[in-house]
């Protein structure tokens, strides 16, 4: 019986970290993801779950004592934002190439400076080459259900790789909206029970975990990491195929909305999406043929699947929350180009920069986006391969 | 006919606005609505100016921008009248409600030619009535569902003490005050 509640993004994640009761969180606090460890710890000390919780003195330290926890064969996760996903940086690349299937709940905010404390991708997009499956949400139910299926995807023995379940920060994190929960019962018995194969508090198997590795070496464990990110490729269908069995709400690698007859589409990632969603229906009214693709992962990148999905459309705008100051685009429009390219499509394709530092990014910005690409495509008007939307006039 | 009603809060820091958007989501959702009630965060010091909105409707709320053209606002401290401009993008069949000991047509002239409907409330003199202290949310909150009657009155004031009794469970001595602060506001409007 799913269960009706109205929750922030924030409570929602927190909830399902309380269903799965993880064995171990260590956690240093940081706006906007701060109330995430709290309602953690206040569910301990009601004795409502019983994870092991460790403050510690910075991010760089919850990412190792994560790290550890995880080489010890406990489920283990954090979270954080931001600054703190930076200080972060080196241990992301040790949860990785350890092969640790930790979880990282990030509640997506710029990166200074100046100091901001709104959303943009610009920590997780900082990240994207870490090593980590990355997972977006567009609200907090998807927040909630991506957090319930993370576990089931990094312990899978093809995987054995780090998650990060990101939502956007302050406008799902601390917007309270609907949300539809599922029962203790049915989380637990979806997510199971944690059986490494091999951990370091195993006294039967004398292990290492992260040693020095000599050139002869490294790049097969750099082959082998990268085949496990293709493999978790069908390890995230199947699941989320459980999860629709359970829950009833189905998810794959993106969301296409009025994409099958659309002749212009954005693609972009997040709460915007739901912004989206609303202008496509709008302009659908005015006769617009107008879709979206949202992309829900973003590591792994499934690009032959993108591109399956984009190749009918006479214009596709891809919408980026972070730059990427290569003075051409941003992360999303780079790889998306090159999957379209790679598939031999030919449509016009514009990359777009919104929202940075919490920018509110609206239904008319879509409309203008729309109305670029129509114009483009049909008047030869002249768009900018890679522009800012939003800017103050 | 707009399905989802929007509602924009301008208060101060510290003033409880946000807490009392939530609040109103919190209400609305116990009443089978659909539901978005979020701050917009500036600098985060008390005093400093902020908003914050609620969408409440019939149908799942997609839409993740801030609220330009609502339909009613509340403006819980008068002192933002002159720096901020509240009536903006206000739809003129809406209203707008102001927690002031002053008249409506008194605070008119700071509204920038609003032509739709003006209400005032004195959310001090009603808090230290019933609470023997200053906290404006309850009442600002009894207000705006009084004039937007998004939620009906009888099921408001129900879903409210069972908040109350949920939030102030080690408190529950302001239950009995809040409840009056928020009556005494029907009352008035």
């Amino acid at each position: 019986m799913a269960i009706r509640e109205r929750l922030s993004g924030n409570e929602a994640v927190s909830y399902a970290i309380k269903q799965i009761n993880p064995d171990v969180m260590p956690a240093f606090p940081i706006t906007p993801s701060t109330e995430i460890p709290q309602y953690v710890s206040t569910y301990i000390s009601n004795g409502e779950m019983d994870t092991e919780f460790i403050p510690v003195e910075s991010e760089h330290s919850s990412m190792s004592a994560t790290i550890g926890a995880s080489a010890a064969g406990a489920r283990a996760l954090t979270a954080t934002s931001s600054c703190g996903l930076a200080l972060m940086w080196e241990e992301l690349y040790v949860a990785a190439s350890n092969r640790l299937p930790v979880v990282l709940a990030l509640v997506n905010r710029a990166l200074s400076g100046p100091i901001n404390i709104n959303c943009d991708h610009s920590d997780s997009m900082g990240a994207r080459d870490s090593g980590w499956i990355q997972i977006y949400a567009e609200n907090n139910q998807e927040a909630y259900d991506n957090f319930v299926q993370a576990y089931r995807i990094s312990e899978h023995k093809d995987v054995l790789l780090p998650v990060m379940i990101c939502q956007d920060g302050f406008i799902t994190s601390h917007g309270v909206e609907n949300i539809e929960l599922l029962e203790d019962e049915e989380v637990k018995n979806f997510v199971g029970e944690f059986n490494p194969e091999h951990y370091l508090l195993n006294t039967k198997e004398a292990m290492a975990v992260g040693p020095y590795a000599v050139s002869n070496y490294y790049m097969e464990s750099k082959k082998a990491q990268t085949e496990a990110m293709k493999n978790a490729k069908q390890v995230i269908l199947d699941v989320a195929e459980d999860f629709a069995k359970m829950s009833g709400r189905s998810y794959g690698f993106f969301e296409e909305y009025r994409l099958d007859d659309a002749e212009y589409a954005i693609v972009i990632i997040g709460s915007a999406a739901g912004t989206t969603k609303d202008a496509i229906d709008e302009m659908r009214n005015e006769g617009k043929k107008v879709g979206l693709l949202k992309i829900r992962v973003f590591r792994p990148f499934p690009e032959t699947e993108i591109a399956e999905a984009l190749k009918h459309l006479k214009g596709v705008a891809i919408l980026d929350r972070t730059d990427s100051f290569n003075a051409h685009g941003g992360p999303l429009g780079s790889e998306v180009t090159q999957a379209l390219f790679n598939a031999k499509c030919t449509m016009e394709v514009r990359n777009y920069i919104y929202g940075l530092g919490g920018r509110d990014f609206k239904v008319s910005d879509v409309k203008k986006v729309f109305e670029d690409m129509e114009g483009l495509v049909t008047e030869g008007k002249e768009v900018e391969q890679y522009q800012y939307i939003g800017l103050r006039g | 006919m707009k399905d989802t009603v929007e509602i924009r809060w301008h208060g101060r820091g510290g003033q409880g606005a946000k807490t009392a958007a939530l609040l109103l989501a919190d209400v609305a959702f116990s009443t089978g609505k659909y539901v978005q009630g979020f701050p917009e965060y500036g600098p985060e010091r008390m005093g400093a100016p902020i908003t914050a909105y609620n969408r409440i409707g019939s149908d799942r709320i997609r839409i993740h921008s801030n609220i330009y053209e609502p339909d009613y606002v509340v403006v819980v401290d008068e002192t933002l009248l002159e720096s901020v401009d509240v009536t903006a993008g206000l739809n003129p069949d809406g209203a707008i409600v102001i927690n002031s000991a002053k008249k409506p047509e008194e605070v008119k002239e700071h509204l920038r030619g609003y032509t739709g409907k003006v209400y005032t409330i004195d959310a001090r003199r009603i808090s230290v009535a019933a609470l023997g202290k200053y906290f404006p949310n309850s009442p600002m909150l009894a207000a705006i569902v009084a004039i937007s009657g998004v939620i009906d009155r009888a099921t408001f004031l129900k879903e409210m003490e069972n908040s109350y009794k949920h939030k102030f469970a080690k408190k529950p001595d302001v239950i009995e005050g809040n409840m009056q602060a928020l009556k005494m506001v029907l009352q008035e409007l």
